[in-house]
């Protein structure tokens, strides 16, 4: 794998006192500081008193299922709004923003993959990467002045570029191939930060490797930040750096332990 | 916008199968509606149209109703007759054009008989200020001569040159045939859908010979001179020369003192009669309505059914960027778009059946039910069926959108 050369690993003392922090002055693209999420009337499920991304770095993010993964999601995703503290992305503050601009701004910035059915059934192949377009000029336009050769480009460039594949209804397809049309989608446009939720969970051994490398190189094509998010720890050394949900969240650190 | 609603309508066109089914749900009822609404107009049209062109209708004093109900539609009886003097004296008034006499009583095979003069061939107006035409044959002449209506032919199979015997009474059976007196069929009118085509007309002398007494019979025999002027009449119509002296006419013969007589001007007295039938027409309309919402309601199950397994297709949408206002607008949208489905495939639903069965209902009923492009009333009802469609789009919509707000981004199985 070609990662980059300078890598952002913290030193292990630092990453003990604060895990989710890095040194000061590097432009970030994740930053929550003092972030607590609880659903109405029950206790925090999410409290992390700071996270920071450096614009452009790979972060694995080891979080099992019950760990607050999925509003660690939300939160960045700009679906959920934090009962305390500030996120900010790429140096915007958007939970203080309305709820259509941060819907505009995952439109705009944003790229996810999620586990599994991350198409839309009754899109082709090319409809479906095609769908940031229809909700971001801002994509539509960093996608050149024909966003569909340039879906096309993404997809052979994820060994999809078969216009045999391209014709066949998105549901026929294998869930390898659903998962790298996921990608292409999520890279269409060049977002500045793409979000992988357990992308390859669903994937057998082979196909898995294969994705990620793929995944990892168009990323970097893109120069867009990857925040990769799984359970298999296996894939943890292609990043560049690795963080554990747990250390970072102290609401769901009790419960780690009684598991462990 | 639009790429929204492509979306929304390969969204739709992947569920085609239910979607169709929900549109043709709400076909069928618009259909239903617009039918319903049809007939309605037609049957007040051709209601209002049963005679035309008349400007009194006169005879023993008894409601308005009453008198129009059994000189214009043949239904009931009068209570009493009018005198040939009072007609007489009506006919020979000099702001009077025409007169029609009209004798009720007697029955051919349950259809009524009317004994009349061939003025009636001349001036009877229905419709649209249309005179009775003959299909086969010709008007009476003579005490001899029948003309029937298009129903009476039709159902009895009669052609011109039959024999008709007249039965005393009213009725399918009749026990005193009028059987010594043979009548003949001269002539077969055109159809014109009021009760005319379900009228045996003959001459009043006729009637006369047909209720001649034994004695009355043999001193005919003998070619002793008889009096032939009609004892009395059952109504009779007028037409003035000129409507302004309509008023005037009513008046002095509704305040006449040598005999008990009621005029009534037809239309007034028809408006009347439709505000008591037209009762039943509206309870048909809101049956009509009714079967509508339950077509809207279908499209509210089947589109709260597609929710759950459309909250993955929402998820993948949120987190490509799409609001959840747009959500709620695919939703709406969607729902909107089933409705004018629904609303154009019902037109030409219930225009196919028109064309279809138009043929039938007229020879069967008389009624016109004419093709073409709907009247604002019913643009207006098509119209509603969409807005309504869309509002009922809301509910979904609404629970889609809180749906899509509480799943955010977590894509659920």
């Amino acid at each position: 794998m070609n990662l980059p050369a300078t890598t952002l690993a913290n030193p292990p003392d630092k990453l003990l006192a604060t895990p989710g922090a890095i040194p000061l002055a590097t432009p970030l693209a994740i930053a929550l500081e003092e972030v607590q999420y609880a659903w109405p009337g029950q206790p925090p499920v999410l409290s992390i008193p700071q996270l920071q991304i450096a614009a452009g770095e790979r972060v694995f993010l080891r979080g099992p299922s019950g760990s607050g993964k999925s509003t660690l999601l939300g939160l960045v995703g700009g679906v959920l709004l934090p009962a305390t503290g500030s996120v900010q992305l790429f140096g915007e503050r958007i939970d203080t923003q309305s709820a259509s601009a941060r819907d505009h701004f995952r439109a705009d910035h944003l790229g996810f993959i999620f586990q599994w059915f991350n198409l839309v059934p009754y899109l082709s192949v090319l409809d479906n990467v095609l769908l940031p377009t229809l909700f971001s000029t801002l994509r539509k336009q960093r996608a050149g002045t024909d966003p569909a050769s340039e879906a096309k480009r993404l997809l052979s460039a994820l060994d999809l570029g078969d216009e045999k594949i391209l014709q066949r209804p998105v549901t026929a397809l294998s869930i390898g191939q659903q998962q790298r049309v996921a990608a292409a989608r999520a890279l269409l446009g060049r977002p500045r930060l793409i979000i992988a939720d357990e992308p390859t969970s669903a994937l057998d051994h082979d196909a898995r490797s294969a994705f990620l490398e793929l995944l990892l190189r168009e990323a970097s094509a893109a120069e867009a930040t990857l925040l990769f998010v799984s359970h298999d720890t296996a894939l943890a050394p292609l990043f560049s750096r690795t963080l554990a949900l747990s250390d970072l969240n102290r609401a769901a650190a009790p419960a780690e332990s009684v598991g462990a | 916008m639009t790429p929204l609603f492509r979306l929304a309508a390969k969204s739709l066109w992947n569920r085609r199968g239910t979607a169709t089914l929900t549109a043709f749900a709400i076909a069928v009822s618009v259909a239903l509606l617009l039918g319903v609404q049809q007939v309605r107009t037609e049957a007040r049209e051709s209601f209002a149209n049963t005679i035309s062109g008349t400007d009194l209708v006169v005879g023993a004093r008894s409601s308005p109703l009453n008198l129009l109900l059994y000189a214009v539609f043949r239904v009931g009886d009068a209570t009493a007759n009018v005198s040939w003097e009072t007609y007489q004296k009506v006919a020979n008034h000099r702001d009077v054009a025409w007169t029609i006499p009209l004798s009720l009583g007697d029955s051919h095979q349950g259809f009524r008989v009317l004994g009349t003069s061939t003025s009636y061939f001349e001036h009877y107006r229905y419709g649209r200020r249309q005179q009775l035409r003959f299909t086969a044959g010709k008007a009476f002449a003579d005490a001899e001569g029948v003309v029937i209506g298009a129903a009476v032919a039709r159902e009895l199979g009669y052609r011109v040159g039959d024999p008709i015997v007249i039965a005393h009474g009213i009725g399918e059976v009749s026990f005193t045939q009028h059987d010594h007196h043979p009548l003949r069929l001269v002539g077969i009118l055109a159809p014109t859908g009021t009760p005319v085509d379900r009228t045996v007309h003959v001459s009043l002398d006729a009637l006369d010979e047909v209720h001649r007494t034994p004695a009355e019979e043999a001193a005919a025999a003998a070619g002793l001179p008889l009096d032939t002027t009609p004892p009395a009449i059952t109504a009779f119509l007028v037409g003035m020369k000129e409507r302004s002296t309509l008023f005037v006419m009513q008046q002095a013969l509704n305040t006449y003192r040598g005999e008990a007589v009621t005029a009534v001007i037809p239309g007034v007295a028809l408006t009347q009669l439709w505000q008591l039938v037209g009762v039943a027409d509206t309870a048909l309309l809101i049956v009509a309505a009714f079967v509508l919402v339950a077509g809207l309601l279908g499209m509210l199950t089947a589109l709260l059914t597609s929710l759950n397994e459309r909250r993955r297709e929402m998820a993948i949408l949120r987190s490509v960027g799409a609001r959840p206002g747009q959500i709620f607008g695919l939703l709406v949208s969607e729902a909107a778009f089933l409705a004018l489905l629904g609303a154009v495939a019902g037109l030409a639903l219930q225009q196919g059946l028109l064309a279809l069965l138009q043929p039938w209902i007229e020879a069967k009923y008389g009624l016109v039910l004419a093709l073409g492009s709907p009247a604002a009333l019913e643009w207006a009802m098509l119209g509603g069926v969409v807005v309504a469609g869309a509002v009922i789009g809301l509910v979904p919509a609404w629970r889609a959108y809180r749906l899509s707000l509480a799943d955010g981004l977590t894509v659920r199985v």
